[in-house]
């Protein structure tokens, strides 16, 4: 009865990696699935079980532990994170004079991917549908910048050079030469934070004497499920803690050769009575690579699972807001979709 | 039941023929897997639900039919309301712990100025 009792326990709560497939993938846990179980939805103890643990944190990623959650919750924060998290990115793009190689579509393309620095909670959507303010943005909504170059003969350049940063001026367009050109009263709102490229040193054209540039730029508010460059993170993703238990005792050679089926870290030789015994130190580190079921002898003696309701996640910014505050506003995201519906169901009266 | 012909819909209700008050689809406009698949647990995590899922109706439209069968009458807007409120609470608990967290870590990375 134990024994069942266990299984049960594993069904519930492991993702066991077997030879020919994936075991007991989807979440069972549902009311009516398990005698002797009652899964409806219990807050008290979600809180209770319910668990973050923070590993890493600084300006531009962080690594977090997320216990005690469904896969469909975790994965919405995800998703949330790639593609509705909204940024400023630049959208119209105004070409006064390209005279450089770049066709105008092309620049037009690399422009919008630019990273800009502008905190977007302080932004409104500019207004979609009627076209009636075509190129009008108005304080509230857009960021104005300008890129204005020109290439010309370094005048200084030694006769027989041949390196082009020697012999010509502003053959380089970098980011930093876009600047920003406040609307309104934005030069006092943003006046302690300054908008622009976030990164300096991407390069955006090369030039040759006698060709320029004289672009303005607006830059709008907009999610990643619209176009990727609004997309706050260069990637969110997570994946499920692995565990790794050995059924029985593994010595000698075959200890040595387990030790390497995994990453490094993950397994351990002890010395105890003179013998090497194999010993799981740390299954967090493996990737899981299944390298261990190309052994006969082997694939027994290990059980690779993962822990079904611990998401490891890994949240890389692209520098315009901190990680913990995208985390932060991804979860606020999910909060406002419900709320929409809510006032819905209210205001419809749909009982 | 859609809102005005101004106004984008929100949300739809759609029943059957004689189908009872406990036998909805809901379309939920503008929405994808992010809303559905977390809305659906939720919902299946209760007892009056016989049955909950969801589809896309097509990649280019962006709106979900949200199926939605219960057990002994209890109408469909009931475990779709006690959903949304549920995955709304467990939204604020997640982000209360985040913050707290995420706050612990800071202090202990860099000590506050004496």
């Amino acid at each position: 009865m134990a024994a069942i009792m266990d299984n049960v326990e594993e069904i519930r709560n492991r993702v066991i990696l077997g030879e020919f497939g994936v075991k007991n993938v989807h979440t069972t846990d549902f009311p009516g699935n398990y005698p002797g179980y009652d899964d409806t939805w219990d807050m008290e103890k979600f809180q209770k079980n319910f668990r973050i643990d923070v590993v890493h944190l600084d300006e531009n990623s962080m690594e977090f532990d997320m216990v005690g959650i469904d896969a469909a919750i975790a994965n919405a924060f995800r998703r949330i994170l790639l593609a509705e998290v909204p940024t400023m990115a630049i959208e119209k793009v105004f070409m006064y004079n390209n005279t450089s190689i770049v066709q105008d579509e092309v620049l037009a393309h690399r422009l919008g991917l630019i990273p800009i620095k502008a905190d977007p909670r302080l932004f409104e959507y500019r207004n979609t549908g009627e076209e009636t303010s075509e190129e009008e943005g108005s304080e509230i909504d857009t960021i104005q910048m300008q890129l204005k170059i020109k290439c010309s003969i370094n005048p200084r350049a030694s006769k027989d050079s041949s390196d082009p940063r020697e012999l010509y001026l502003n053959h380089m367009v970098y980011s930093r030469d876009i600047k920003w050109v406040p609307i309104g009263n934005q030069a006092d709102v943003f006046a302690d934070s300054s908008i622009g490229p976030v990164h300096e040193d991407i390069l955006i054209a090369q030039l040759r004497p006698g060709q320029e540039l004289d672009i303005i730029m607006h830059c709008v508010k907009g999610t990643g499920k619209d176009h990727a460059k609004f997309s706050p993170v260069a990637t969110a993703s997570y994946r499920l803690l692995p565990e790794i238990t050995l059924l029985e005792l593994v010595e000698g050679e075959k200890a040595k050769r387990l030790k390497c089926c995994f990453s490094r870290g993950v397994i351990d030789l002890e010395e105890i009575h003179g013998r090497k015994v194999a010993k799981v130190v740390n299954s967090r580190l493996d990737t899981c690579s299944r390298e261990v079921l190309r052994h006969d002898d082997l694939k027994n003696l290990v059980k690779i699972g993962r822990v079904r309701d611990h998401f490891i996640f890994t949240v890389e910014s692209t520098g315009i807001l901190a990680p913990d505050v995208l985390v932060t506003e991804a979860v606020k995201v999910l909060m406002r979709k419900c709320q929409r519906f809510l006032s819905e169901l209210d205001s419809t009266g749909m009982e | 039941m859609a809102a005005e012909g101004e106004k984008k819909p929100v949300l739809e209700m759609v029943q059957a023929d004689g189908a009872d008050e406990g036998c909805v689809t809901f379309v939920l406009h503008e929405e994808d897997h992010t809303l559905g698949n977390s809305l659906r647990y939720m919902i299946m995590k209760s007892v009056d639900v016989n049955f909950c899922g969801y589809t896309i109706t097509h990649p280019s439209e962006s709106k979900i039919n949200f199926r939605i069968q219960t057990r002994g009458g209890v109408a469909a807007t009931e475990p779709l309301r006690r959903g949304l409120n549920e995955l709304n609470d467990v939204c604020q608990h997640v982000l209360n712990t985040f913050q707290g967290r995420v706050n612990e870590f800071k202090e202990r990375e860099e000590p506050p100025m004496e």
